[in-house]
């Protein structure tokens, strides 16, 4: 990598710290994936082992309330409280916001890969226009979780299953913007000059335009992990993702909305979980595209 | 001489509105070895069009028609897209008109100079770069070895044109085509390159079409001189015949043109009228509705072309007569 390659990031990045939210949502998501993904190491009980008998201890802060027979409940190590079942709240969220994330991660990527190439496809060859766009049209017809949720229900409940449908639901986001860019790159003065060089479409294609298309796919794809994050948590919360008894965010919310009363804390702990997760990747596209692409400002 | 490159009766059509129509109407010249051929007329006078035309770079509504183009032995218009992308950059390079837009931002000068070189010349990355510092060296520009690590932004107008210059030639084509490559440089850069130019002609082995409407430019780099008029070549000839002694009334219109502020008293003698739409049929001389001396000949019948001293061109019927 030379000097100015990295001038040229340092000087992104130097952008992207002088804002304050947008750097509170980087130190987050960096220290969340830490901590998950040291999340077997960390995690002090099994996720999976109950324990009847300390079921519905709450969490650290019973210690400071001023009812000494509500303080009496807490389990010392269970700082989150227990489940209906005893289990270990904070090993739950640990072990299961691992799957959260690489569902996340894995799907968006999937949905990045195929969804660029269609798009590039889509944007080069106007041929190929049509037809792909006219089927990522299909796509998105469904509202977004419907379409996963068809899937799931047609090829069965699964994480796998659940990954691929959130990913199939990603692909048309990314291919419509990118054959957009492509469309307009490829109008470029430097792609005829390349062109009067005697490049050959994949070369033009897959370096130079896409080379211009990535500062977009690096903000839909910081967007898209917030809405897979969250799918994901919806699928497993309506019983189409991550099978019980495997914890996962959104299986945990569901599992706990019967005792919601009880414990509320039960569905806070993975609720806000979620919900910071979700907020500080989508701050960070943001501040992304305002900075990548300032273009891209409704 | 040996002929570098060949057109004939060169027709390209534009489609507009679902209706084919004529930009270039049947041109031909001739460019040889280590010869610097400008091609001069208004804008939109299919100077650029005859260049895209050889490129095979037409925008998407556009076609060669009829006619040739034979580059190097090699008649172009028969072959494939294919085929003649394979020709392109190594048979015909090509320089274009706005050096900060012709680069690619993202890639560096380095990857982009040694681009070509990897994938025509099957050269590995190490003996590309070296070649690529060579090129950069000859073009004239300072510590290359640093340029091949900078983006486009960093450098200046007339640096990147150096830099696409020594792009073009790295690959080594016997013929380069510069579609008005000073235009978007300031005149002490424009000298420059026009110098840089001339002296890389003469060991390049090549042929240049060199695309202006300037002129001055014509003056300091031509050998010979394509005057295009409305899709018709009106007259062609060594350039100080037509820098000394144009005979057709456009070329002498376009040199009454060139501001000469040496003058005491000069005044602009525009050429009245503008330059008829492609889309515009015009019986006869296409250039008679603007030229003082039309007659009822020039009206009714398309000028044939004389050569009424070797070398020297010109399609006018006035020029016909006062020649017999």
């Amino acid at each position: 990598m030379s000097t100015h390659r990295q001038a040229l990031l340092v000087s992104a990045f130097a952008k992207l710290f002088k804002n304050k939210l947008a750097t509170a949502c980087a130190v987050f998501l960096v220290l969340e994936i830490i901590l998950l993904a040291l999340g077997p190491l960390i995690a002090p009980f099994s996720p999976d082992e109950t324990n009847v008998a300390i079921k519905f201890s709450p969490g650290i802060w019973a210690k400071f309330s001023r009812d000494a027979s509500y303080a009496a409940k807490y389990v010392p190590g269970h700082i989150f409280g227990t489940d209906h079942l005893g289990r270990d709240v904070f090993s739950r969220l640990v072990i299961g916001g691992r799957v959260s994330l690489m569902v996340g991660f894995v799907s968006t990527a999937l949905g990045l890969v195929v969804g660029t190439f269609l798009g590039l496809l889509a944007g080069y060859y106007k041929r190929l226009d049509n037809p792909i766009m006219r089927l990522m049209d299909i796509l998105f017809t469904f509202p977004g979780i419907l379409l996963a949720m068809l899937i799931v229900a047609l090829l069965g409940v699964s994480t796998f299953n659940a990954m691929l449908a959130i990913s199939i639901w990603s692909i048309p986001n990314f291919a419509r913007m990118v054959r957009g860019r492509a469309l307009q790159i490829k109008e470029e003065d430097y792609i005829l000059a390349v062109r009067a060089t005697g490049a050959k479409d994949g070369r033009i294609l897959f370096i130079h335009i896409l080379k211009n298309c990535l500062p977009l796919i690096i903000v839909i794809a910081t967007m898209r992990m917030a809405t897979s994050i969250i799918s994901i948590s919806t699928l497993s919360y309506l019983g189409m993702g991550v099978p019980p008894p495997a914890p996962e965010w959104g299986s945990m919310i569901a599992q706990a909305k019967e005792y919601m009363w009880k414990m509320p804390s039960l569905i806070f702990i993975p609720g806000i979980a979620v919900m910071l997760t979700v907020i500080s990747f989508n701050i960070l596209g943001d501040k992304l595209r305002d900075i990548l692409d300032p273009s891209l400002k409704d | 001489m040996e002929k570098i490159l060949e057109v004939k009766d060169l027709v390209t059509t534009f489609r507009i509105a679902k209706r084919e129509y004529p930009v270039l109407r049947g041109i031909s010249f001739d460019i040889h070895r280590r010869e610097t051929v400008c091609m001069v007329g208004e804008s939109g006078c299919g100077k650029s069009v005859t260049a895209l035309s050889i490129m095979d770079l037409l925008p998407v509504n556009a076609h060669v028609a009829s006619g040739s183009i034979v580059l190097d032995g090699q008649e172009l218009t028969t072959l494939s897209h294919r085929a003649r992308n394979a020709l392109r950059g190594e048979k015909a390079g090509m320089i274009f008109q706005e050096p900060m837009t012709a680069l690619n931002p993202l890639l560096t000068i380095g990857y982009q100079l040694t681009e070509g070189l990897r994938y025509h010349k099957r050269l590995d990355s190490k003996t590309a770069r070296e070649l690529a510092v060579q090129y950069l060296k000859k073009v004239g520009v300072a510590n290359p070895v640093e340029r091949l690590k900078q983006f486009p932004f960093q450098l200046s107008g007339g640096l990147r044109q150096r830099i696409m210059i020594a792009l073009v030639m790295s690959l080594q084509p016997s013929l380069i085509i510069a579609d008005e490559p000073t235009t978007a440089l300031d005149v002490t850069i424009q000298k420059q390159v026009l110098a840089l130019l001339n002296a890389l002609k003469k060991d390049m082995d090549a042929g240049i079409l060199f695309i202006t409407h300037d002129l001055g430019v014509v003056a300091e780099i031509a050998d010979r001189v394509v005057v295009l008029y409305s899709g018709m070549k009106v007259e062609e000839g060594p350039v100080e015949a037509i820098i000394g002694a144009p005979r057709h009334p456009y070329t002498q219109g376009l040199l009454h043109a060139v501001p000469n502020v040496d003058a005491e008293d000069f005044v602009i003698q525009a050429i009245p009228g503008t330059l008829p739409h492609v889309t515009e049929e015009i019986r006869g001389c296409r250039f008679h509705p603007r030229c003082p001396y039309a007659t009822e000949r020039c009206r009714q019948e398309t000028p044939v072309e004389i050569e009424f001293v070797p070398g020297h061109r010109v399609a006018c019927w006035n020029v016909k007569e006062s020649a017999r």
